[in-house]
């Protein structure tokens, strides 16, 4: 079924009865030509862009729990191509590209909104890095303005200039970046991947990765055994429990990340807006929400829920930058599990094991992620070989200490980044 | 969430540094090989259950600590002075 | 309408108030809704999509539908529960989301649109063209977003943060949490109760049942008034407990002043409590349900409790004509207590077919249900459905009780589930759910007054006996009763919309087309109909929706899933979970000793670090920063400069293995350091890459004092703490962080000698000081110490004395200095002396270079191992292609350098793959009569000489620039020793 306006019409005048799901609920077959293990964002855009780009479509999505349950359905919905750092900038580049086209692509409105991003600095110092980083973005063909003081006091009039503890020098606008409806970006690449007749298969929990002579064989879940000639991990938040499976360690430590957003209100924030010093931003939702989030919690976990240190550290940052949000409440608070990598870079890589790939390691940068990371990771795991703009995601950077993509220039502490 | 520590008594998490996983006591020898501190600052077991990690009482009297923690439930079963720790380290190697 | 002798309002206090311009009386004690239906009000907002007219539902905080805004200018506070805010004279409210008004509200015009605008219409279309998503859809669909607005001025009120500690916290203060709390309270614990009421007694003070020998409000208040006697008891009405967290600790709102006209000053309008507890009993008791049926949402259609709850404590009826609706006995006490109010209750409508009811005057209909409501912004009539057929009854107000949903929000916080009980058909909170806390009383399913008080008593005892504390006797009440039977029905079925998340307008038909979509996971669902999205957070609806799913999918209820809820339990304002932070308060700041001196020389002050350090010292006649500043350079290199460089990190290191310690975090050797002298170090992150640099001095055998920079003061002394703690515990080494007691001061130039002598009591001889000399002096009779370093390539000192000199001595170097043809310098002049002489900040150790990015890859001694060495020779770490330090002088007419630029090969187009290096840090050298520049160029030290590009795109500045060597002035470092 193609979803339009006029469908929409069409159903509304004959009591919508005509709908049909969205994607189908498959038994899982005995063997699939690939597995994708996780049915978040990414594992769905990856098995969206095999059907897809490599005409992969004997493929099943095989989700422990429900599709898009994971960070994909947990996060901020920012989406920005603004990194500086080799490496990292033509992947999100490439990402943004997609993202620009999702709507028509998938035939779903992910609600796509370039409201444009931006991030203020507090100092010449701030001001500098800045602008290394908005140069390396126009580098790379993005867009990125340096704006003054009196430049970001003409877009964003409600913030506190005056009188403040870290007063505002200035802003890096990034026009291109803003928010999308994050479950929707799910739900449209599942739809996706299932009208190009992937199975998905929900509830249905990955156990085991059959491995003989260091190749692939399959899996064992809890609907039974698949085999499969490649696998893919892509299982943010549980990636060392999967790898483990195959006899991996990697270089992440899961940290909870938490989100805010407050009942709605009329439209008062139109940017996606970040404070220089301190981690803090935010943005307002369609429904009315201000939707904004801060750092780590800063200690491993997998609970998916913060404490009150991290909580009020993000309000207080709310409250010296823009003291008008003050009135507005918090409604419902969240917390997702963050693959934190040594140098705050994820992973699209090859394994020692032959046919077995992983994507892993998007700390949190992976909601603005999804599409690009399951294009890349799928051009990987269909040609083996590696997608141009994801070549430098490789495990043994570390180990190396070559192609190191540490933007937040904290080092190899996990957390820190 | 609160730490009990051991010179101070229990205190709210707002006075602790995180650092990471207790590995990082272990520190190899120089020539120990690649692997070795690979496995050192970049690997790691990363459980979702019990795990030993390294804190500092920053905001308090500074004292390194071996925090036993569970990351699913946070629940905090042990804490010890990294240093006793470590002495004890030395001993049974 | 008010009833006469009903009610535990204030009624020798009377109140005015405003609503939507029109001014109401009401009584002290009121809330805006009791004081509202008491003026016959009854549209009090409109929904979220469809905007239909709303009256309000319940009595308390989970209010979906009498949503308000208070308050006028940067007063204005939107989404205020009306059935939670309390009237005081001069209170201005206003009704939301309509325009031009309430009673006619032109978005109403959804309502007829709603067959296109059901369950995820938006995600099906707005697609084409595409670019009408942004420019036209999106617009539009955000205008009508939101519910209330904020009035876009800063906050201008005042908020509190507060901690509190408490052997006991009693979250409710009902009969179970009084019980609980009297019970802790007698034993000696130490108490903290909690309510989010304003009149502590929860149910009690809306029902009629006596507790002993008095009403239920009484006993609750006398009750009351025992435990404000104690002194282990702290009663906390008016406060919301929030949310439940790790450890014991719990976060909580405080509506301090919100029922007040007091405003800023020292009157904060709310405070958020961190409250650490040993042990907690939850007795937050349980929430009524709705029943969904053909618009069930029309004003006047009430819970059956929320009506006994204005009837009994506010002394309000609803409705003139009342109708009762449920599936169980509790609603029977809604027919009962009108009728014995003296209000015509029309008739009593109960689903179930073998039940006895109360007798009164009105009609009984067994077996039956509601099907139907009239009566647009007012109930009009409702249709009921017998097994004989339909009949219509005029009423104006209809009481429903679907059954109790016990509040198990708070059990929700740490990840916990809770559990269906399939005999009240809700669900209950899971043992063990949040450690060390008693669930009691209604929000356990213990829907019995009687049960209820005991059941205080015993969580009570539970608490006591982990504590540690023995009993003490507390006899329980008699309390009248009747035992909660029921029967579950979800919704009535029929045509048209039945709603169930009334704000946002999602109906039974929304929950069944999800399924149809196969959205038939709760989560899935949820998220595609927004059902539960709302300000109540599904309070009202999640357990029926999910019935309703449940029913779609051919599957039970605990099958289908469960309900989950996060923190906070109702709405908290970001002002009060972050008071204390706007404007200066985010975080602490720190002055120097000449901090006041420099502000009263017109100095701007800019931030680093914490600290606030001057930027430059403008003069008459100047205009810009760069006169200021070339003029301070100017007295370094001509005559004498002085500078407060007291921020800097300052680590007093002592003990037998301080020298081991030095020679471990540096790359270098302070081992073979003489008494005396000082040395650059360089100090890596255990990564390899530079964490940090400074320098040290020695001043005995085994006494140091390290010089960090200051932003990362605080890093490295951790840092320090890390290795003697847990590498190196065998040390003897002792440190302390020595920053704040010393005050020091650069004193830099050819003329820094003499101004130095005018005030050492023992002065500069011939050699007696060479350069990285350092030790004791006594400056103007205050023992200090003097260091011969230079970090502006001048001959140079820095002088340091206890702080509690340094302002003085600021004053008596500034003197000194200016009569020498000097004077003070700030940061901007300290940048350009620094830049002259190729000296790194962090602008070129930002936590990406290495010792070999930055010319020092011989400072990483081959003779021992130090933090980082061993990874700071991985191969990626030395590559020869990296970008490495150099120096820039730009070579065109342009003369421009800028920092954050790239560098690229003179030919190459200025493209990512292109980029070979970018710009660090740029001044303005008044000597050399140009900008220069420091930055990283690949191969960079191969080159100098050579002519490359810099493009910064963002300032439009594209210049060829020459690299060189990153010491611009007196290379060979005459001036600094002689």
């Amino acid at each position: 079924m193609r979803f339009s306006g006029w469908r929409v019409l069409r159903e509304g005048l004959t009591g919508n009865k005509g709908w049909a799901p969205h994607w189908r609920d498959p038994e899982p077959k005995a063997e699939y030509d690939a597995v994708i293990i996780g049915g978040g964002g990414h594992g769905l855009s990856t098995a969206y862009y095999l059907a897809k780009n490599h005409g992969m479509t004997n493929i099943a999505v095989l989700e422990k729990g429900y599709l898009g349950g994971g960070n994909v359905g947990r996060n901020t919905t920012i989406v920005r191509a603004n990194y500086g750092q080799q490496g990292n900038s033509e992947f999100y580049s490439h990402s943004l590209k997609l993202w620009e086209n999702l709507e028509e692509d998938l035939n779903y409105n992910a609600m796509m909104s370039q409201r444009g991003i931006i991030n203020l600095f507090h100092s010449d110092g701030q001001r500098d890095a800045f602008a290394r980083r908005g140069n390396m973005m126009i580098n790379q063909g993005d867009d990125a303005e340096l704006l003054d003081r009196e430049g970001v006091r003409r877009l964003l009039p409600y913030l506190d200039f005056d009188n403040v503890r870290f007063p505002i020098y200035g802003g890096l606008l990034h026009r291109r970046g803003g928010t999308a409806r994050h479950d929707a970006v799910a739900w449209g690449f599942a739809r996706g991947a299932d009208q190009r007749g992937v199975d998905l298969i929900q509830q249905c929990e990955v156990t085991g990765i059959d491995i003989e002579n260091g190749k692939v064989r399959g899996v064992q879940t809890t609907r039974g055994a698949i085999r499969a000639k490649k696998v893919g991990i892509v299982v943010a938040g549980r990636s060392g429990q999967v790898a483990a499976m195959a006899g991996m360690r990697l270089p992440i430590e899961s940290h909870v990340l938490q989100a805010f957003v407050t009942e709605g209100i009329k439209p008062v924030i139109d940017h996606v807006v970040s404070f220089g010093m301190g981690h803090f931003y935010i943005s307002q939702s369609n429904k009315g929400g201000l939707v904004f989030g801060g750092d780590l919690d800063f200690y491993a976990s997998y609970a998916q829920r913060g404490n009150m240190p991290m909580m009020e550290h993000v309000m207080e940052a709310g409250m010296t930058l823009m003291p008008m949000i003050g009135k507005a409440k918090v409604l419902r608070s969240w917390g997702g599990i963050m693959d934190m990598t040594p140098d705050g870079s994820p992973i699209i890589d090859k394994t020692d094991t032959e046919g077995l790939f992983i994507d892993c390691g998007w700390c949190y940068g992976g909601f603005k992620a999804v599409p690009g990371s399951g294009f890349s990771f799928a051009h990987l795991m269909a040609t083996g070989e590696h997608h141009e703009p994801a070549a430098k995601y490789r495990l043994d950077r570390f180990r190396k200490g070559r192609g190191l993509m540490d933007e937040e220039a904290t080092g190899s502490q996990h957390n820190l980044h | 969430m609160r730490i009990d520590c051991p010179m101070c008594g229990s205190r709210d998490r707002r006075e602790y540094y995180y650092q990471g996983g207790a590995v990082m006591l272990a520190r190899p020898a120089p020539d120990a090989g690649e692997a070795a501190w690979d496995d050192y600052l970049h690997l790691r077991e990363n459980p979702a259950g019990e795990t030993e990690e390294l804190w500092q009482h920053d905001g308090g009297c500074g004292a390194w600590l071996v925090v036993t923690r569970d990351t699913v439930s946070h629940e905090i079963s042990n804490v010890a002075l990294a240093e006793d720790v470590k002495r004890a380290m030395r001993k049974a190697s | 309408m008010r009833l006469a002798g009903k009610g535990l309002v204030d009624r020798s206090t009377p109140v005015q108030f405003s609503f939507d311009g029109t001014t109401y009386k009401g009584f002290a004690g009121d809330t805006v809704a009791s004081a509202l239906l008491a003026n016959g009000v009854k549209l009090m907002g409109r929904s979220f999509k469809y905007h239909r007219p709303r009256g309000v539902l319940s009595a308390g905080s989970e209010e979906p539908n009498a949503l308000i805004t208070t308050g006028k200018g940067a007063g204005q506070e939107p989404n205020v529960r009306a059935t939670v805010q309390e009237v005081y004279d001069g209170l201005v409210t206003r009704s939301q989301n309509a325009w031009p008004s309430l009673d006619f509200d032109v978005m109403a015009v959804n309502d007829l649109g709603a067959p296109f605008l059901g369950a995820g219409f938006y995600y099906k279309t707005f697609m084409w063209p595409k670019r009408f998503w942004e420019a036209v859809y999106e617009p539009v669909i955000r205008k009508a977003a939101g519910l209330g607005a904020l009035s876009g001025k800063s906050n201008e009120d005042t908020y509190e943060r507060a901690y509190a500690f408490c052997d006991l916290l009693v979250i409710g203060a009902g009969p179970t949490g009084l019980m609980a709390a009297l019970t802790a309270a007698r034993a000696g614990a130490d108490v903290i109760i909690a309510d989010e009421d304003s009149l502590l007694g929860g149910r009690l003070n809306a029902e009629t049942g006596a507790v002993g020998h008095q009403s239920g409000a009484a006993w609750a208040a006398a009750v009351v008034a025992e435990l404000s006697s104690m002194e282990n008891v702290r009663l906390m009405s008016r406060t919301t407990v929030t949310g439940a967290y790790d450890g014991g600790m719990y976060g909580a709102l405080e509506r301090v002043n919100q029922h007040t006209s007091h405003r800023g000053g020292g009157a904060p309008l709310e405070c958020f409590w961190r409250i650490s507890a040993k042990h907690a009993v939850l007795a937050a008791g349980a929430l009524e349900r709705p029943i969904a049926f053909q618009n069930n949402d029309r004003p006047g259609v009430m819970t059956a409790g929320a009506v006994r709850a204005y009837l009994n404590r506010w002394g309000v009826t609803p409705g003139k004509r009342v109708a009762v609706f449920g599936n169980n006995d509790d609603a029977h006490r809604t027919a009962r207590d009108l009728a014995a109010a003296g209000v015509h209750v029309v008739a009593l409508i109960d689903s179930r077919n073998d039940v006895a009811v109360p007798d009164f005057d009105g009609r009984v209909f067994k077996g039956a249900q509601v099907c139907n409501a009239a009566g647009r912004k007012e109930l009009e009539s409702i249709t009921i459905r017998t097994a004989t057929g339909e009949e219509a009854l005029q009423v104006d107000c209809l009481a429903v009780s679907g059954g109790w949903n016990p509040t198990v929000h708070l059990t929700c916080h740490m990840g916990g589930r809770p559990t269906w009980r399939e005999d009240i058909q809700a669900f209950v909170p899971t043992d063990g759910s949040i450690p060390n806390m008693t669930v009691a009383g209604a929000c356990n399913g213990v829907f019995s007054t009687q049960q209820c008080l005991n059941d205080g008593v015993e969580a009570a005892k539970a608490a006591l006996k982990a504590l540690g504390k023995k009993n003490a006797d507390v006899e329980v009440p008699k309390a009248e009763d009747a035992p909660y039977q029921m029967s579950p029905l979800w919704a009535v079925a029929g045509k048209g919309r039945a709603w169930l998340d009334f704000q946002n307008d999602v109906s039974v038909k929304d929950i069944k087309q999800a399924a149809v979509e196969n959205f038939r996971s709760v989560e899935h669902m949820k998220r595609y109909t927004t059902q539960g999205m709302a300000t109540d957070q599904g309070k009202n609806s999640n357990v029926a929706a999910l019935a309703m799913l449940a029913d779609a999918t051919g599957r039970g209820i605990p099958e289908t899933g469960t309900t989950t809820f996060r923190p906070p339990y109702s709405p908290v304002s970001i002002a009060a979970m972050g008071a204390g932070a706007q404007g200066h308060g985010f975080a602490p700041e720190r002055w120097t000793t000449s901090h006041k001196r420099s502000v009263e020389m017109g100095a701007p002050m800019i931030e680093a670090g914490l600290w606030y350090r001057p930027s430059y010292f403008p003069k008459p006649g100047e205009s810009t920063w760069r006169q200021s500043c070339d003029r301070e350079v100017g007295y370094v290199r001509n005559a004498v400069g002085v500078c407060d460089v007291s921020t800097l990190g300052k680590i007093d290191i002592q003990g037998p293995d301080a020298a081991k310690l030095l020679d471990f975090v540096y790359t270098n050797m302070f081992s073979s350091l003489k008494v005396g002298r000082v040395r650059y170090g360089l100090m890596l992150r255990e990564d390899g890459f530079v964490m940090d640099d400074g320098t040290t001095a020695r001043l005995g055998e085994q006494h140091f004092v390290m010089t960090t920079t200051t932003a990362a003061a605080g890093n490295v002394m951790r840092h320090l703490e890390f290795v003697t703690q847990a590498l190196h515990p065998e040390w003897e080494v002792s440190f302390a962080s020595v920053t704040e007691q010393w005050a020091q001061f650069a004193v830099a130039g050819p003329k820094s000698r003499e101004l130095l002598n005018g005030l050492l009591d023992e002065p500069i001889k011939g050699e007696s000081w060479p350069f990285m000399a350092c030790g004791p002096v006594s400056v103007v009779g205050v023992e200090g110490r003097l260091f011969r370093i230079s970090f502006s390539g001048e001959h140079a000192y820095e002088i340091a004395v206890p702080s509690r000199y340094g302002a003085s001595l600021f004053d008596i170097l500034l003197k000194r200095a200016e009569e020498m043809g000097g004077g003070a310098y700030g940061m901007e002049a300290l940048n350009v002396l620094r830049i002259e002489k190729g000296f790194i900040t962090h602008a070129e150790i930002e936590g990406r270079a290495t010792a070999f990015d930055i010319g020092a890859a011989k400072m990483i001694s081959a003779k021992k191992d130090c933090v980082g060495k061993t990874m700071a020779a991985r191969p990626g770490l030395v590559d020869e292609d990296r970008p490495q330090l150099v120096g820039l002088k730009p070579v065109d007419a342009a003369k421009q350098l800028t920092a954050g630029a790239h560098l690229f090969e003179r030919d190459a187009e200025a493209v990512r793959i292109n980029s070979k290096g970018h710009v660090s840090s740029v001044g303005f050298s008044p000597d050399l009569g140009t900008m220069i520049g420091l930055g990283f160029f690949a191969r960079g030290p191969e080159r100098h000489g050579e002519v490359i590009r810099m493009v910064d795109h963002l300032r439009g500045v594209e210049t060829e620039v020459e690299i060189c060597h990153p010491v611009f002035l007196d290379p060979e470092g005459e001036r600094v020793r002689g």
